[in-house]
């Protein structure tokens, strides 16, 4: 008797889990990406800039720990540090003092190297419109499903970033570069990382949706470097940077630190300048946006021995708003082709009008000369 | 409508010109002097800063480790040295090729035009020896020049010894992106203009050299040491240049910080850098003709700072992280002390007030040639004005310049003759005899009188003083540009003698005034402040034989070294003077 007391129980709690795990299917595909890219840029080059170098590789070693594969990211580098002829450690580029941590290491993979770091193939890049004789590792293949982290340092004034020492890009020509990303659906959400002197110009003029962007310095302040070191001579990170490290590497794919605390590294205090983030065009709250959504490439698994038909379209999880805040307005994509700005149509009208007064003038003149010529009497001949 | 173009206006300003001219012009000789003596103070001094972005970073060696080594190689030199009685060649070619550099030397030699007392030298003959340490990895097109000159006697032994020691640990580090060239030169200035001519494949002063076997790529920086002693308790930075030019300011920005960061003495030209001796740091500055030309590298684009530095590691660090020619900084500019300067712009107004006097009185002149004379009292006006004479005119000039020539080309040419009928040394001849074609130039206004066939016109007078002034005013210009120190000088003592000379001043004390403003005079006055300054005050004898001994200096400097001081003065200057020394004997 017990047997079968205890069958049934098994089986009310399977039914019970996979009805379990039917609902639990809808939170499984909450977030909105699938994938993961990065595109990391130092845009200096020449031996004493080694720290721009040393923040963007310490970047790029970080989002490879944390998942992102090569092939996801696009890194663009002078790569003139490591083999300088004044670097009295030849291959090596080291991110701390007393030469630490190497993180040129043996396996680093330079997408745009040299020259090739121009303000043309970094918005080639990011706009999709390269050649066809383009290698895949150049391209940043995206969909409207993937979260871009993009991370650039530098020499920057306000309102610019100086590439390589020739040319620079505006805020606004970036701005314009995410639109274009926005409407050819390159991205679902972008991380903006930048780490240059008043570097809060650069996100300024931002105006596509889901854009999230973090700076250094505030307009007007600049951006200061770490520590020098006394072997190699040169100053190795960016303090913003430097702290942005230390942070992450608390942070490993499980982990569930979100975006606020991001906002709080490096305050003034240790930075001596004063970091900016802007969300305003981000749809969901940072509260509940992981590190790594952007930083990390996590694959979210679920072990279950339960086959899971997914016939029905998944609901999505609704988020519960935080703090009682309102949900926002769900974004839609722009009009592709507003044809009624183009042909420009007036609309039917619906309502009776009187005519126009034009038309009533002229019938008023004609009746006027009628009745001047021929008299009144012919009146009675059209009424 | 304009200000020159209505004639009215124009009237009222040539009056207020004519009239206003002598207050106008002692106003802008006092504001001229005024702002010179003001250079040292805050408004115009700016602190120096780094401008080359290649050179921000530092790398600081705590401790240069073979010091002891280097103390005993330079007595080794020294041993040598006594040894062989002059530069131990084969002893440096051995001792530097077993530091792993690739060796070379070059002969040189040359005969003064005639003997220098002060080095006792006439025909010199020497080698200079230098090994090139190869940059590791770098392509070999860029260069740095440290020398160590080997003095005889017991100067400077600890230099040679320091550079061999550092060539022994340049070579054991891998990061150099320049080759280092470590040049020992024997007779210190003759040597090093004949490597750097051969260097530069120029011969621009005649002295004989072998060509060079081995070379390194163009030269960005120089620095040359010279040791006291053995213990060292300060720095001392040169900054001369030949005929005035200076090293980008950089170099001597380089040199502060790391006395700063090392925390030593730093002196500069010998005076302390400290604000209070702002008016002595002035007129240090503004040393025309002496203090020779150490930095012949200038002429080749690439510049050279002279330390008596220990621990200059750092420089030579910082010098290998260059990227291209020292060229963000100034290059025009006076350092009244190691931490602060004054550029061009603020310091060439204070010359820009003194040469407006001459132009106030050159337009003062032009207004009264253009005017027509007064009527004389009894009403029978001077119908003819004959147009100036062109000859009356014409023989001035060209008989103070021939005068010119003959105190350039004569000292040195006639030195032979004057030795067989004077018991004088030779280069005694030769300061003498340039000595009395000078004062025989003053006796000129007389003969060129004889010279002329009729009397002088009333105006000619004024058209020699309007194109001597003119001439002096450009003149001046261009020395003040590329050597302010000379410039101004002689804009001090020449402008206020060419402003007021007439015929119609009292001559013996015009006369007077004039000689004692002349170029030779002021050079005199000069050699007695400068030795005041340097606080070794001499006597008038001492005195007077320094001042021949700087003339002489002077022809050797240009014959030897191509400097032009000596043909400015005696070809240019020399003769403006004279005119005016002519206007003043008007007939």
């Amino acid at each position: 008797m017990k047997i079968p007391t205890l069958l049934s129980l098994f089986a009310a709690c399977f039914v019970a889990g996979s009805a379990n795990i039917e609902e639990n299917v809808g939170q499984f595909f909450s977030s909105g990406h699938t994938n993961n890219w990065a595109v990391l840029v130092c845009t200096s080059r020449f031996w004493f800039n080694y720290r721009h170098v040393a923040n963007t590789l310490s970047v790029y070693r970080s989002v490879k720990r944390l998942g992102i594969p090569d092939s996801h990211i696009v890194l663009m580098l002078a790569d003139d540090m490591a083999c300088n002829h004044r670097n009295p450690k030849p291959a090596t580029v080291f991110s701390h003092k007393n030469m630490e941590l190497n993180v040129y290491g043996d396996d680093v993979e330079v997408d745009y190297r040299g020259y090739e770091v121009t303000v043309e193939n970094f918005l080639r890049v990011l706009t999709g419109r390269l050649p066809p004789s383009t290698p895949r590792s150049k391209r940043l293949l995206s969909d409207d499903r993937s979260n871009i982290l993009i991370y650039l340092t530098g020499h920057g004034g306000n309102g610019f970033l100086k590439f390589q020492d020739s040319e620079e890009i505006s805020n606004v020509e970036l701005a314009d570069a995410f639109e274009q990303m926005w409407q050819k659906r390159r991205y679902n959400e972008l991380l903006f990382i930048i780490d240059t002197c008043q570097g809060a110009s650069m996100y300024e003029r931002f105006y596509s949706p889901n854009l999230m962007a973090l700076a250094s310095s505030q307009v007007g302040e600049d951006s200061l470097s770490h520590q020098p070191d006394l072997a190699i001579g040169v100053h190795l990170m960016d303090r913003y940077t430097f702290y942005l490290l230390e942070f992450l590497e608390d942070i490993h794919p499980a982990s569930k630190a979100n975006m606020n605390d991001l906002f709080k590294v490096c305050p003034k205090s240790q930075c001596v300048s004063t970091p900016g983030h802007r969300t305003d065009l981000f749809l969901r709250d940072p509260g509940s946006v992981l590190i790594t959504d952007f930083f990390g490439s996590v694959r979210k698994v679920e072990i279950t021995t339960e086959t899971i038909s997914l016939t029905d379209p998944i609901k999505q999880v609704e988020e519960i708003a935080v703090h009682g805040e309102q949900e926002k307005e769900t974004y839609s994509y722009v009009d592709q082709l507003p044809v009624s700005e183009i042909i420009h149509q007036k609309p039917k009208q619906k309502d009776w009008h009187p005519p126009d007064g034009f038309i009533l003038g002229l019938w008023t003149l004609i009746l006027l000369v009628f009745f001047k010529s021929y008299g009144a009497k012919h009146l009675k001949h059209i009424f | 409508m304009g200000l020159l173009s209505d004639p009215n206006r124009r009237r009222a300003l040539i009056n207020l010109l004519t009239r206003l001219n002598a207050p106008i012009c002692a106003v802008c000789y006092i504001a001229g002097v005024a702002w010179f003596m003001g250079l040292a103070f805050e408004p115009f001094t700016l602190r120096t800063y780094m401008s080359e972005n290649a050179m921000g970073s530092t790398m600081v060696e705590e401790r240069f480790p073979a010091g002891e080594r280097a103390l005993a190689t330079g007595r080794e030199f020294a041993a040598h040295k006594k040894r062989a009685g002059g530069m131990p060649v084969d002893w440096l070619v051995k001792t530097m090729q077993s530091r792993g550099l690739e060796v070379f030397t070059q002969k040189f030699s040359r005969t003064l035009p005639f003997p220098d007392e002060n080095k006792e030298r006439y025909m010199v003959k020497g080698t200079n020896v230098y090994g090139i340490l190869r940059a590791p990895r770098a392509p070999r097109t860029e260069a740095l020049v440290l020398t160590a000159p080997c003095s005889p006697g017991d100067d400077n032994n600890q230099a040679v010894g320091l550079l061999l020691g550092l060539a022994q640990y340049f070579r054991n580090q891998i990061y150099w992106a320049k080759d280092i060239i470590f040049l020992v030169n024997e007779h210190d200035l003759i040597g090093m203009q004949a490597w750097l001519e051969g260097y530069h494949h120029t011969n621009t002063t005649g002295i004989d050299w072998s060509p060079l076997q081995g070379r390194g790529g163009s030269i960005q920086a120089a620095l040359s040491l010279e040791l006291s002693s053995d213990i060292i308790t300060s720095l001392d930075l040169v900054l001369e240049g030949l005929n005035g030019q200076l090293p980008n300011l950089d170099l001597a920005n380089l040199f502060y910080a790391f006395c700063q960061k090392i925390g030593v003495t730093c002196t500069i030209q010998g005076k302390p850098c400290c604000p209070d001796h702002d008016a002595d740091g002035n007129e240090a500055s503004q040393r025309p003709t002496m203090g020779g030309p150490r930095a012949f590298f200038t002429c080749h684009h690439c510049w050279q700072v002279r330390t008596n530095d220990f621990s200059f590691i750092n420089q030579i660090l910082k010098l290998n992280n260059l990227l291209e020619r020292l060229h963000q900084s100034y290059f025009f500019y006076l350092m009244p002390s190691l931490s602060h300067f004054v550029s061009i712009g603020y310091y060439m107004p204070a010359f820009g007030l003194l040469a407006v006097i001459l132009l106030l009185r050159a337009l003062d002149l032009w207004v009264q040639l253009a005017t027509p004379p007064v009527r004389t009292e009894d009403g029978i006006a001077d119908l003819e004005q004959s147009s100036p004479e062109v000859l009356s005119v014409l023989t001035p000039l060209v008989i103070s310049h021939l005068t010119g020539a003959a105190l350039y080309f004569f000292p040195i040419q006639f030195q032979a003759t004057a030795v067989e009928h004077f018991p004088v040394s030779e280069s005694e001849a030769v300061v003498l005899t340039a000595i009395a074609i000078y004062t025989a130039g003053l006796a000129l206004p007389h003969n060129t009188h004889r010279l002329l066939s009729g009397e002088g016109v009333e105006q000619d007078w004024r058209v020699l003083k309007l194109i001597a002034v003119l001439y002096m005013a450009v003149l001046l210009g261009c020395t003040a540009l590329i050597n302010f120190s000379l410039g101004f000088i002689l804009a001090l003592t020449l402008v206020p003698m060419a402003a007021f000379i007439t015929p119609h001043r009292p001559k013996v004390l015009s006369a007077f005034i004039m000689v004692i403003l002349s170029p030779a005079c002021t050079l005199l006055f000069l050699v007695f402040f400068f030795q005041d300054l340097q606080e070794i005050p001499v006597s008038f004898e001492d005195g007077w034989m320094l001042f021949l001994s700087v003339i002489s200096q002077g022809i050797l400097d240009h014959s030897l070294y191509g400097s032009l001081v000596y043909p400015l003065i005696a070809l240019m200057v020399y003769p403006c003077w004279l005119l005016f020394w002519n206007i003043l004997f008007w007939k």
